[in-house]
């Protein structure tokens, strides 16, 4: 079933009647997605979009069985709306919001380790262009035309980068099982890492491609994990060869703060470990299909 | 978001956290008045720049009376302090600390930052005080204490208990430092800090714990709902291109090549500009448009790079998601016409309605160079550069 999605999940859209709420819902609902209504509170029992509104994600989750759930609240509230989620049984969420403070991610983080970890809800994003598994289910904002299906599983902090990768697989005819967005705020619902294990163990992904950027230590992490713990083979671009040290690159975590966080020392330790790095970004693609072209 | 040393040292002493007698001065006669308020026969006149460091480059002078008070404010004010933290430009110096001269006995090094790994704020310590901390971390890490906090409980009396043996303090001075420690943690959540950093944090002849120094930085994500911290917001210590850019709602970074770019997604850019590198040229900056690029904006971001005098070239790379190249390509052809540009343009299109935003820039009949992928836009930029650089000379 590629990982997170796919075409009988149940989603909900958290911020459904907003602008860019109902927006990105239709465009999720045109491409095939499972939607079943979504939450503003105060418009409760109203219809939108042919789907029904509620005032509560846990009442969405009694009546329509909503199962995942993706984020278009604007920053201020969004920490409450994924907490929600979160404690309303929801197993998985995708955060849109970009901007949300970083003391509140904390907060969120630290609330869902409370759950015994079967029943946790897992979160990417925020700041992401979310999850899709071509063909399947799209839980973002990304163009869906772009994806093809296939067995190369995606994961990346960068919503356009990540759009870069698919359409030069897909030009090379290669498809995708899942694309995931992890965002690129300093701290984030899932990691690289916790990407990876999914990947692994999902039948349907062959290869996993990672993009990664300057700034934090999740890149190498992954790597590390991907040495010890998978079968899989790993590509990986690291995006900011020409970042200056001390300055943010758009993303609120693309920062390199100290050792090891710019893109040449990523690329050497992932080197190291055994990940193929894509030496270009042009080149994300090509990479792939050669390793594509061994197993 | 950074603040100056005094704003610092106002909020944490607002928190419990001693701090000597000062006072800011603007003048050379608002420093000596300053100095008189303060009393005493020491003083230290402290240049307040968005920078640590500026100790080694001369921004912290002692002074042991008013003639040389009024003598360093002459000198610092309104000149520009180059240290490694402010780039080869420097700072300028426009506002004076003057504080009056602490006696130490021994400098330690306290501060609280976000661990982005462990999610959780952690909190370092050392005896070595006045030290860069990162120069520290490299040389002797075993000479930095690292205790995290537990989010959901809060900073215990226990760890701060610790801290305060690790920094080597003495039994009779744990209580305050205690105090002090857990007065920082609460500045920290209460006004959605980055990083405190005192450093040196002093003993002094009274045993008594002062900041000596003391440094903010704050998330920029929650400054909506800190308003009392935005206020304190210095424009003259920020760039002014990367200010005006966030006021347009644009995400721009000054750099030191010469090919301007124009992109969407910070990904993407970085990405980019490594393409650039690859290619043999220098990226300009760092320009993110963000998801609608649409004419009003695009026009914004090219007026924008083309400000920097140095740009010899630019390019413009898109990844048409949600909204479409035949937009981006109208307002690509709108902002080309009403711009004099008298640089070469290198535009690259993907994604959605690509075929229909190639033609209108085709169609549109301007000298604008068009690229396939991203590899074949770099080498075009950089070609196209380096014939107008031959040309000039």
């Amino acid at each position: 079933m590629a990982i997170f999605i796919d075409k009988d999940t149940r989603i909900i859209v958290q911020g459904y009647t907003g602008k860019i709420g109902s927006f990105h819902a239709q465009e999720m609902i045109a491409y095939g997605s499972n939607v079943v209504g979504g939450i503003t509170p105060g418009k409760g029992g109203q219809k939108h979009l042919e789907r029904p509104v509620f005032n509560t994600v846990k009442e969405a989750v009694e009546q329509v069985g909503a199962e995942a759930s993706i984020v278009f609240v604007p920053p201020a509230y969004a920490a409450d709306s994924i907490l929600e989620a979160a404690d309303a049984g929801i197993k998985y969420c995708v955060s849109i919001t970009d901007g949300i403070p970083t003391q509140d991610m904390m907060k969120i983080k630290n609330f869902l380790r409370r759950f015994p970890k079967d029943e946790r809800m897992v979160l990417t994003g925020p700041n992401c262009a979310g999850t899709i598994s071509p063909g399947k289910s799209m839980l973002g904002i990304m163009p869906g035309h772009i994806y093809m299906p296939g067995n190369v599983g995606i994961v990346g902090r960068s919503g356009t980068l990540g759009y870069e990768a698919a359409d030069q697989m897909k030009r090379l005819g290669i498809g995708v099982s899942t694309s995931v967005g992890i965002g690129g705020d300093p701290i984030n619902g899932s990691s690289h890492r916790d990407i990876f294990e999914r990947f692994e163990q999902d039948p349907e992904t062959k290869v996993v491609m990672m993009i990664g950027e300057i700034g934090g230590s999740q890149e190498v992490e992954a790597g590390l994990f991907a040495k010890e713990h998978m079968s899989k083979p790993v590509v990986a671009y690291i995006a900011g060869l020409t970042a200056p040290k001390g300055r943010r690159m758009g993303h609120a975590g693309a920062i390199i703060s100290s050792v090891g966080e710019s893109a040449a020392e990523k690329v050497d330790i992932l080197t190291a470990l055994g990940v193929t790095i894509a030496p270009t970004p042009s080149a994300m693609g090509e990479t792939v299909a050669k390793i594509l072209a061994r197993l | 978001m950074d603040i100056h040393e005094y704003q610092a040292k106002q909020l944490l002493s607002e928190y419990g956290v001693k701090i000597a007698a000062g006072g800011l001065a603007y003048s050379p006669e608002d420093a000596v008045q300053r100095a008189r308020e303060i009393g005493g026969h020491v003083w230290a006149v402290k240049a307040q720049i968005h920078s640590g460091a500026r100790g080694k480059a001369g921004g912290i002078r002692l002074c042991k009376s008013h003639d040389e008070v009024e003598d360093a404010a002459n000198d610092l004010l309104g000149k520009r302090l180059v240290t490694h933290q402010t780039g080869p430009v420097g700072k300028q110096c426009l506002r004076l600390y003057v504080e009056a001269g602490t006696s130490i006995v021994k400098e330690l090094y306290f501060g609280l930052l976000i661990d982005r790994a462990h999610e959780r704020i952690v909190m370092v310590g050392s005896t070595q005080g006045g030290m860069d901390i990162e120069e520290l971390a490299e040389s002797n890490p075993d000479a930095l204490k690292k205790i995290h906090i537990e989010p959901a409980v809060g900073l215990q009396d226990f760890q701060a208990r610790e801290m305060a043996f690790a920094m080597g303090l003495h039994v009779d001075q744990i209580a305050q430092a205690v105090k002090l420690i857990q007065g920082c943690y609460r500045a920290m959540r209460d006004l959605d800090a980055n990083m405190i950093e005192i450093n040196p944090l002093v003993v002094n002849n009274h045993d008594e714990l002062v900041a000596l120094d003391a440094k903010m930085a704050f998330d920029d994500n929650a400054l909506f709902r800190r308003q009392k911290i935005s206020e304190l917001r210095d424009k003259t210590q920020e760039d002014p291109r990367e200010m005006a850019a966030a006021d347009r709602g644009l995400s721009y970074v000054g750099l030191d090549g010469d090919i301007g770019c124009m992109i969407n997604g910070a990904g993407l850019a970085m990405a980019t500009m490594d393409m650039i590198k690859l290619a043999g040229g220098e990226p300009a900056n760092f320009l993110d448009v963000g998801g609608g690029a649409s004419p009003e904006r695009t026009e914004k971001a090219f007026r924008m790079v083309l400000q920097d005098k140095n740009v010899k070239a630019m390019l413009v790379n898109i990844f048409a998601g949600i909204n479409r190249c035949d937009w981006i390509a109208e307002g690509v052809v709108q902002a080309v016409r009403k711009i004099d540009m008298k640089v070469p343009l290198i535009v690259r299109l993907s994604g959605t309605h690509v075929e229909e935003g190639r033609k209108i820039i085709a169609d549109s009949g301007l000298p604008i160079i068009m690229a396939e992928t991203l590899a074949e836009a770099a080498e075009k930029a950089v070609e196209a550069r380096n014939q107008l650089v031959a040309a000039e000379a």
